[in-house]
């Protein structure tokens, strides 16, 4: 009986948590399926057939195909940059030795927690003077800049523990530093390159200030900007809407699903130091 | 805890191949930083004079400091300072449950992480229709017979900010259970089990064994929480009630954004950034003291 009790008063403030959590979510599915005439009846209720009229409609009507291609060459290609410049920086910090490599890399950390607001009439006035807004290149470059003090923070306290050895060993085969990073350091930190890729990944494809700000022309959006800025648009038929919403959430959702591990380990990084 | 100079270091020629490595990101750091942090301070300090020569001075941040907008926009990052207590307070107790194992707890785990990886944009417009008059979360107390307490939560300007409140809440809750989930995973299960042969309840047990042994991680999450209060709430706001009604959930980043992109007062803005950037750096100084005292204790 007490056992019950102890049970039970553990099991309900979860439930309670799991069903606050996924109601939301399950707002923004169901009516995603269900015709605008079916959500005006019951928002809450599972739709009685389901329909994808809403979604057909978000990608035929409202260029939603554009924005995720967008967002998608936006997101992959900075995290890219990231991941390449990250990884060499890093590398550097952990295995070579220079002068300023302290200084470097504890300037890593409060660059970090800069408000990204703060830079940012400055940073569009040096891309208004290179050409660059309406261009996704200008946040390409922006995001780049953001991901990398956390790039270098993870990999290199990952390369860190790689052993001097190896790197001894690759030396005296007559391997350069560079060759030594390619093929001997980086197949080994899979784990760590890919903590790093996905977490950027997510920022990058979530993040709607910068794109908001650079990105102002229709066709240059990206997904997420693209929502928010057309959400009146869309207020007549809130399932399509809701279309839009859930086709944004699926890539993050999938990387959740499949990389649970990576990114949360990656988004927990840096909380212990 | 001075640095040691390791004998491992690669002990080669000194090159320019480290300057090499780290070119690429010394490069985009300058751009995206560096550069954009002097031309910030500069521009904060500068405002257009009359004849078209600018001045230099603290003006703008004697006019910004001066602006009721600011001030209101400031209590309300205060307000939403509010919620990290709770926050971590709730965060603490359901991974303390958590760690106990109970039936289902990955699964808990899994999904109470979810909101935190969703993006803003896409939560604060699902809240919005959630929120709004014949929202909802209206019709489900009316459901529960509870009409008189239907409001309507983005509209009404003495609400809307707690509404807010509560949605950030709602998304960055379950990186605390987690973060602090994976602290409880070093605690040693001998303490909990002598704690109970002493017969120590559930709530002493948490006081004394659970809690302390959290503190570094909780000291990280309320700092990292306040940061975010401060200086991250910019995509919530924008996106449920861009600063309305009137003017009631302005914070101090959409502050920023009116006067540098829809009033074309950019020298203000740098001046309102001056500041923020000051107050994340207080909040950093504060923690390092906090840290440095919570080191103490456990030496």
């Amino acid at each position: 009986m007490k056992a019950a009790i102890g049970n039970a008063s553990r099991q309900v403030p979860l439930l309670l948590t799991a069903l606050v959590v996924l109601v939301p979510l399950y707002f923004m599915v169901v009516n995603s399926l269900k015709t605008n005439d079916a959500f005006i009846a019951s928002p809450m209720a599972l739709p009685k057939h389901l329909s994808f009229r809403a979604y057909t409609e978000a990608v035929q009507g409202r260029s939603i195909g554009q924005l995720f291609l967008n967002s998608a060459v936006i997101s992959v290609i900075s995290v890219a940059l990231a991941t390449t410049f990250g990884a060499l920086a890093a590398f550097a910090l952990a295995k070579l030795r220079f002068r300023g490599r302290e200084a470097f890399f504890r300037v890593m950390l409060p660059l970090m927690v800069i408000p990204p607001i703060a830079l940012l009439v400055p940073q569009f006035k040096l891309m208004s003077a290179a050409g660059l807004v309406n261009h996704r290149v200008s946040v390409i470059v922006i995001y780049t800049g953001l991901m990398l003090p956390f790039t270098i923070y993870l990999l290199r306290n990952f390369f860190v523990s790689f052993p001097d050895e190896l790197l001894d060993a690759a030396a005296l085969d007559g391997c350069s530093t560079f060759t030594a990073l390619r093929h001997v350091v980086l197949p080994v930190s899979q784990p760590a390159l890919l903590t790093a890729a996905i977490v950027n990944f997510v920022f990058a494809w979530n993040e709607l200030l910068i794109a908001l700000v650079f990105l102002q022309s229709e066709g240059s959006r990206t997904l997420v900007v693209g929502l928010t800025v057309f959400r009146s648009r869309f207020s007549l038929d809130v399932p399509e809407l809701m279309a839009g919403l859930t086709i944004a959430t699926a890539p993050v959702l999938l990387i959740y699903l499949f990389g649970q591990r990576y990114l949360v380990r990656g988004l927990l990084a840096g909380s212990t130091k | 805890m001075p640095t040691v100079k390791r004998s491992t270091d690669r002990g080669r020629r000194r090159t320019l191949t480290p300057y090499f490595f780290l070119a690429p990101a010394a490069v985009t750091l300058l751009v995206v930083f560096a550069y954009p942090l002097v031309q910030l301070l500069l521009q904060s300090i500068t405002s257009p004079g009359i004849l078209g020569q600018s001045e230099h001075g603290l003006q703008n941040f004697r006019s910004v400091l001066g602006d009721p907008l600011l001030h209101r926009a400031m209590a309300n990052n205060a307000r939403l300072f509010l919620a990290v207590p709770v926050m971590t307070a709730f965060a603490v107790l359901l991974a303390a449950l958590l760690h106990e194992r109970v039936a289902g707890w990955r699964f808990y785990r899994s999904i109470v992480f979810v909101p935190y990886v969703l993006a803003i944009p896409v939560v604060g417009i699902v809240f919005s229709y959630i929120l709004q008059l014949h929202g909802l979360l209206n019709q489900f107390l009316g459901m529960l017979h509870l009409s008189g307490l239907a409001k309507d939560w983005l509209g009404d300007s003495s609400l809307a900010i707690w509404s807010i409140w509560l949605v950030i809440v709602w998304q960055q809750l379950g990186f605390g259970v987690v973060l602090f989930l994976a602290r409880l995973s070093s605690l040693d299960p001998a303490l909990i089990e002598a704690a109970m042969v002493d017969r120590a309840d559930w709530w002493r047990r948490f006081r004394h064994i659970v809690v302390p042994h959290l503190a570094p991680v909780i000291e990280f999450f309320v700092t990292l929480s306040l940061i975010n209060m401060l200086s991250w709430v910019f995509n919530y706001v924008y996106v449920m009630t861009n600063g309305g009604p009137v003017n009631s959930t302005y914070v101090t980043e959409l502050v920023i954004y009116q006067d540098a992109f829809r009033n074309g007062l950019p020298n203000l803005a740098a001046a309102v950034s001056v500041l923020l950037l000051v107050f994340a750096t207080v909040l950093l100084s504060v923690q390092a003291v906090v840290r440095r005292r919570i080191e103490r204790m456990e030496a």
